[in-house]
């Protein structure tokens, strides 16, 4: 069994998180183009790599950042939600 | 006859049997009127088609590993085409129409057998959307049927119908065409077949770049690990690996990649003959004419590049599979392995152009892509041919996401409904 190591909540199983993809920015739906909107909804820069991805703990309901190799899956680090915070 | 087998014993393996399928290609040459990238069935096909229907036979397959490595040898070679949309079922229908001839086509024994797929339906969910599956097939002239508990206990007489009492099986979706075929030939039949007409067929040729002109609007050619080949046409085929292959000419599609897993059993005597679906316990599982059970589950859940497999895996399936066949409980497993599927927001292929001139894509191959081996490379091979993309892929190109034109292919394997 996969664990997670998590400083909240110490290393859990991955069977006890929803993975909740790519941490991406939302274009504002009032100011982007059909195409960037098309794009957002739809287009993924998906080459391998260290991505930050919204990573759900069921058991205790908090959504969590890693960042975390697609190459390797390897976690890397928690990240602060500061770093993916923007505004609406 | 002990004299003449000993002769045999000693005499130099390249004079026994047949010659190689594809020959050594020597090196490369400057430039190709069409380049395909990745040497599965797909590309292969691709070539095979592109030789035999249109006559363009200066084209070289770079594969970066060997023949069937890939996904081609990773599936779990089952060929149905009671799909859900009628963009899916004209298209699936037509491959598997192509498969049924095929061992003739590229004289080669693909142990192509019809076997009878049942999708098993375990509540009423299950069956309302089976009902749904059976009459648009029926509609689109595919047969497909929903059968009850009694069809599906003669047919398939080892099954546990009440899975251990937890999920009893309420009835079946029934595709009576569904079939297997030895995938690693259809690879081996159709390279063989391009490689007669004049097709290179390099392997350990990874391509690490693609050139295109200053404006990035047009391909020009590639760069691999054993240097620069110009080409006419570059096609890229290459399932799993596509978004690093569309990374190099800086084009974002909607594919992801995540790992798909399967597994076989040691060989046992013959006893079931179909192949068996159950999306509610998230399955399949069908006996080789080896005699293994192949069986497989879902997808990964979260994307991944990596054909790595899991032990978690293995101990989710073998519990659903117990519940179903309760005497496997007794069997080793053999190998188990991961293919990395390129899936994509609508359970259907990107097929066709790209707004990159000369750029071509086949991808998006996800969980359907051995099914659909040789449509794709006849398809394929006619929209590069004649630079107009044939009918029967038109509803699958890139632009689709766009214009919201998703096709909504539900009849996928290994998804939920």
């Amino acid at each position: 069994m996969k664990l997670i190591d998590c400083p909240y909540i110490g290393a859990r199983p991955q069977s006890e998180f929803v993975y909740g993809h790519e941490v991406r920015e939302m274009p504002k739906p009032s100011e982007a183009t059909d195409k960037e909107w098309a794009d957002y909804v739809f287009s993924r820069a998906s080459a391998p790599g260290v991505k930050k991805e919204w990573w759900h703990h069921v058991p205790s309901g908090i959504w969590f950042v890693f960042e975390r190799d697609t190459l390797t899956d390897k976690f890397i680090r928690l990240v602060d939600i500061a770093e993916v915070q923007y505004e609406l | 006859m002990p004299h003449s087998l000993l002769k045999y014993a000693f005499k130099d393996p390249e004079e026994l049997g047949d010659p190689k399928y594809f020959g050594e290609p020597g090196e490369l040459n400057s430039n190709y009127d069409v380049v395909i990238i990745g040497g599965g069935g797909h590309g292969l096909a691709c070539a095979y088609y592109l030789a035999r229907d249109h006559g363009i036979t200066n084209v070289a397959v770079l594969e970066q590993g060997y023949i069937g490595g890939g996904n081609t040898g990773r599936n779990t070679t089952i060929v149905r085409s009671n799909y859900l949309t009628p963009e899916g079922v004209a298209f699936y229908d037509e491959s598997l129409k192509l498969y049924l001839d095929l061992s003739d086509d590229l004289d080669i024994n693909l142990m192509y057998s019809t076997r009878g797929h049942f999708t098993l339906a375990h509540s009423d969910s299950a069956m309302r959307t089976s009902r749904w599956r059976a009459e648009t097939n029926k509609h689109l002239g595919i047969e497909s049927e929903v059968v009850d508990r009694q069809f599906i206990q003669n047919e398939v007489p080892y099954l546990d119908l009440d899975c251990g009492g937890t999920h009893p099986i309420m009835g079946a979706l029934y595709h009576a065409p569904g079939a297997v075929a030895r995938h690693d030939a259809v690879a081996w039949g159709y390279g063989r077949g391009a490689a007669q007409r004049g097709v290179e067929i390099h392997q350990k040729t990874q391509v690490t770049e693609i050139k295109t002109d200053a404006d990035g609007t047009k391909v020009l050619g590639v760069e691999t690990n054993r240097g620069f080949v110009g080409a006419g046409k570059v096609i890229s085929m290459v399932a799993g690996s596509s978004p690093r292959i569309t990374a190099m000419v800086g084009l974002d599609t909607p594919i992801e990649i995540f790992p798909l897993q399967a597994c076989v059993t040691e060989p046992v005597k013959p006893f079931m003959d179909t192949i068996i679906v159950s999306g509610s316990l998230h399955c399949y599982v069908s006996q080789s004419s080896r005699g293994e059970m192949v069986m497989g589950a879902s997808a990964d859940p979260q994307e991944l590049h990596s054909t790595r497999s899991s032990f978690d895996f293995v101990e989710g399936l073998t519990d659903q599979m117990m519940d179903m066949f309760p005497f496997v409980g007794g069997l080793n497993l053999m190998r188990q392995w991961a293919g990395m599927c390129d899936m994509t927001p609508d359970f259907a292929p990107i097929m066709g152009k790209t707004p990159i001139d000369n750029f071509y894509l086949d991808g998006g191959w996800g969980t359907w892509g051995f099914k659909a081996t040789p449509v794709s490379g006849k398809t394929m091979a006619y929209t590069v041919a004649n630079d107009k993309v044939h009918d029967l892929i038109k509803p699958f190109s890139l632009d689709r996401f766009d214009t919201y034109k998703l096709v909504g292919e539900k009849g996928a394997a290994s998804v939920g409904h």
